[in-house]
C-alpha cells in the first residue's frame, strides 16, 4: 500500500436523464487503485458498477452528467479533450468488456483488430505489429496464433474470443486495465481460465486492475481489495482478506450468505434479501438498503449513513448499526 | 432423499439427439440414459453444448429424438403425436432461463398465467381467475397489483415468479427448470431457488433441474447427473458427488467453481482448452482431449456407465478414487 495510487476517484456522480426523471446511477462514489494492485468492486444489476467504469474511461453516455474528479497518473480525466484521451485509452488505460462477441469487430479478422490497435497507439509497422499480434496471442493461451490471426470472431468459442480481447487490451502495456464482468458469459472452467490470466498478465506487467463483477467468488482469492456497491454508492471498502473476515455491512454478508454454498446439504433453504433494490430514478432519503435490511430503524430511514473509517483494520462501511466482527458467522 | 421409495416417474433411455447443420451433424446427446424418481430433484450440469438444455427439450418432445425412449408414467412419450401427446404435456411444464424474454410483452399477466387453462378447455371465467389468483399468491406475487399489468413493469425475479406460477397453474408432476437462476442477480437468485423448493413441496412436484452452475444444483438436487459434450459422465447422489466425484470432468467443474473465501486459494491447475465441437466429438472418451488421466484406452473405447459406489456411477476407464 506504499505505492501512491495511479488512479484515484474522488468524489464522483453520474446523473442520466430518463423519461422517469433523473437517475442517480453513481453517487459519490471514491476510489483509489495503485499499480500492481487489484481492486474488487462486486454488486448486483444496476448498482452502478458499469457506469462507474464507464465514468473512468470517459466513455459515458452524452447525456449523462458527471461531477467529481477522476485523476489518473497525475491528470484530471475529467478535464481532457478528446485528442488527449484518445492518447491515454490503449496505451494507458485499457478495458475487457462482458461480452466479447459484441466488443469485437465481426466482420474484420482477429488479426485486422490486433494489428490496428499495436499500429494505431503504439506506432508500429505492419510487419512488427503483426509479429507481436502473434506473441500476444500466444501469451494469452491461444493455440496456433498464426492461424488465429486470419480468422473472424465468430470462428472462435466464447472463451477463445476473450482471450482475444485480452489481448487486444494488453497489447499497448496499459498501466490500468479495467474487466468489467470479463467471465460472466463463459463456463465456469473457462471462467476460472481468463482469471487466472488475468491474474498473472497483471502480476507479470506490474499492472493496476479493476475487476467488476456481481460474484463475491471471484473477488474473494483474486483482489487486494474490495468495494462493494449498492444503489449507485460504495457501501462497504476494505482490503479483501478483511471485508471477509470482519464483514460490517449487513447487505455485503447478505449478499454472501444468499449464495448457494458448496458444503452446505442439498435442500438447505437460502438466506434470501427480500424485496430488490430501490428504483434509481427515486433515491431515498436514508440508506438505500434500508428497506430490505433486517436492522434498519427509524434513523436508516431518516439519515444516509456515511461510508466512514470503520476502525483500526482498515475497513470502511457506510451503516448506522453495523455488524460486529465477532457476530459475523463464518460461512 | 425419502422420494426415492416412490418410484419411477421420468425414464430416459439410451436416447440420441442428433440435427444436421449444413451438411454435417450436430451430435448433441448421445446414448444418455437416466431416471427421476416421483417427488425427486434431479440436477443435470454441464457447460455450454454439452447437450443438457437440448436432453430437456427432448423430454418435452420439444425436439424429437433421433432414438431410444423417454418413458413418463409408464407412457413412451416418443410414440405419441397430435393430441395425444398434447394431453400428455399437461403433465409436464418447463421453465426457461431468460424469464423476460419468456413473457409475452404485449399481454397482461393475468392472461398470461391463465392460458394454459383456456388451451386445456377451461371455460368458466370465474374459474380460471379464481385459479390464478391462487396459483400468483403462491408463487408470492398479490394478484390484485399483477394481473393487470404488462411484463415490463416487473423486475427479472418478478417475471421468473410469473413464469414459474404459469407453469404451475396446470399442477404438473414434472417440472423441468433449464437455467431457471442464471439470469438474475445473487439475492434474487435465492428468494427464487427457495421458491422452487416451496412450490416443490406444496405441489408434490418432480423435477428436472439443469444448470451450469453447481453450487445452485447442489442447493436444490437429490441426485446430480453430469453431462460432458452429450454423453453422460457421472451420475449419483449429491453428497457423494460432491464429496467423491468419480468422473475427472466432474472433479474439474468442482475445482473450478470460485468460492467466496479469500482463504481458499483459486484451484491452480485447472486444464488449457475448452469443450470440443459437439460437430466433431473425440473418439472414445469425449472428456480425454481434457483430461489428465487419459490414455490410449480412452481413445480407443467409449467407457461404460459402471457403479462406483451404491447409485454413483461414471463412464471412466480411469475413475478417481478407484484403483484399476
Amino acid at each position: 500500500m506504499t505505492n501512491p495510487p495511479l488512479l484515484s476517484v474522488e468524489g464522483v456522480s453520474v446523473e442520466l436523464p430518463t423519461p422517469r426523471g433523473q437517475l442517480l446511477a453513481v453517487d459519490k462514489v471514491d476510489l483509489e487503485v495503485a499499480a500492481g494492485r487489484t481492486l474488487g468492486v462486486v454488486g448486483e444489476s444496476g448498482c452502478g458498477k458499469t457506469m462507474l467504469s464507464r465514468a473512468i474511461l470517459q466513455l459515458l453516455p452524452k447525456k449523462a452528467a458527471l461531477s467529481g474528479r477522476i485523476m489518473f497518473d497525475g491528470q484530471d480525466m475529467v478535464q481532457l479533450s478528446p485528442e488527449a484521451l484518445r492518447r491515454l485509452r490503449g496505451p494507458s488505460l485499457a478495458v475487457v468488456f462482458q461480452n466479447p462477441m459484441t466488443s469485437l469487430n465481426p466482420v474484420l479478422t482477429i488479426g485486422t483488430q490486433l494489428i490496428e490497435t499495436l499500429q494505431a497507439h503504439m506506432g508500429m509497422a505492419a510487419p512488427a505489429a503483426a509479429k507481436r499480434g502473434i506473441e500476444l496471442l500466444a501469451a494469452v493461451g491461444i493455440p496456433a496464433p498464426e492461424q488465429r490471426l486470419r480468422q473472424y470472431p465468430h470462428q472462435l468459442s466464447g472463451g477463445m474470443r476473450q482471450r482475444v480481447a485480452i489481448a487486444i487490451a494488453l497489447s499497448c502495456e496499459p498501466k490500468l486495465l479495467i474487466a468489467d464482468e470479463p467471465t460472466t458469459a463463459l463456463d465456469v472452467t473457462v471462467q476460472a481460465q481468463i482469471l487466472d490470466l488475468l491474474a498473472r498478465e497483471q502480476q507479470r506487467r506490474h499492472m493496476a486492475m479493476i475487476l467488476i463483477t456481481h460474484d463475491l467468488g471471484v473477488v474473494a482469492g483474486r483482489t487486494d481489495e474490495v468495494a462493494v456497491m449498492y444503489a449507485g454508492r460504495v457501501v462497504e471498502r476494505a482490503p479483501t482478506t478483511t471485508l471477509f473476515s470482519h464483514m460490517r455491512m449487513p447487505y455485503t454478508a447478505a449478499l454472501l450468505a444468499a449464495i448457494p454454498k458448496l458444503d452446505s446439504p442439498p435442500h438447505t433453504a437460502l438466506p434470501a434479501i427480500a424485496g430488490r433494490p430501490p428504483d434509481p430514478t427515486r433515491p431515498l432519503r436514508g440508506c438505500s438498503f434500508a428497506p430490505r435490511c433486517s436492522r434498519a430503524d427509524d434513523r436508516c430511514q431518516a439519515a444516509k449513513p456515511p461510508l466512514d473509517t470503520a476502525d483500526h483494520i482498515g475497513g470502511q462501511y457506510a451503516c448506522w448499526h453495523p455488524l460486529q466482527p465477532a457476530a459475523v458467522a463464518r460461512a | 432423499m425419502a422420494a426415492s421409495d416412490n418410484g419411477t416417474l421420468l425414464a430416459v433411455e439410451n436416447l440420441v439427439v442428433e440435427y444436421p447443420v449444413g451438411n454435417k451433424t450436430v451430435y448433441a446427446v448421445s446414448d444418455v440414459s437416466l431416471h427421476v424418481d416421483r417427488g425427486e430433484t434431479l440436477g443435470l450440469v454441464g457447460e455450454s453444448g454439452c447437450g443438457k438444455s437440448t436432453l430437456g427439450r427432448a423430454v418435452l418432445q420439444l425436439r424429437r429424438p433421433t432414438a431410444g425412449t423417454v418413458t413418463f408414467d409408464g407412457i413412451d412419450l416418443t410414440k405419441l403425436e397430435g393430441e395425444a401427446l398434447r394431453r400428455m404435456r399437461r403433465r409436464l411444464q418447463l421453465i426457461f432461463q431468460d424469464p423476460i424474454a419468456s413473457l409475452n410483452p404485449r399481454r397482461r399477466i393475468g392472461d398470461i398465467v391463465a392460458e394454459p387453462l383456456v388451451i386445456t378447455g377451461v371455460t368458466d371465467r370465474d374459474e380460471r381467475d379464481l385459479r390464478v389468483r391462487a396459483v400468483l399468491t403462491a408463487v408470492g406475487l398479490d394478484p390484485d397489483l399483477t394481473m393487470s399489468r404488462l411484463p415490463h413493469e416487473f423486475s427479472g425475479g418478478q417475471c421468473q415468479r410469473i413464469c414459474i406460477a404459469r407453469a404451475l397453474i396446470l399442477e404438473p408432476e414434472l417440472v423441468i427448470c433449464d437455467e431457471p437462476v442464471s439470469a438474475l442477480d445473487v439475492s434474487i437468485r435465492a428468494q427464487i431457488l427457495n421458491l422452487l423448493e416451496d412450490m416443490k413441496r406444496r405441489y408434490g412436484l418432480t423435477l428436472l433441474f439443469i444448470a451450469h452452475d453447481l453450487a445452485v444444483v447442489k442447493a436444490v438436487s437429490d441426485r446430480i447427473a453430469v453431462m460432458y459434450l452429450g454423453r453422460l459422465c457421472e451420475i449419483g447422489p449429491t453428497e457423494q458427488i460432491f464429496t467423491h466425484p468419480a468422473h475427472p470432468y466432474t472433479a474439474l467443474l468442482l475445482d473450478a467453481i470460485p468460492v467466496p473465501d479469500p482463504s481458499v486459494k483459486p484451484a491452480a491447475n485447472v486444464p488449457i482448452g475448452e469443450p470440443p465441437s459437439p460437430i466433431a466429438p473425440p473418439s472414445g472418451c469425449r472428456f480425454r482431449t481434457r483430461c489428465p488421466r487419459a490414455d490410449q484406452r480412452c481413445a480407443d473405447q467409449v467407457p461404460a456407465l459402471r457403479e462406483i459406489s451404491p447409485g454413483q456411477l461414471a463412464a471412466c476407464h480411469h475413475p478417481l478414487g478407484v484403483a484399476n
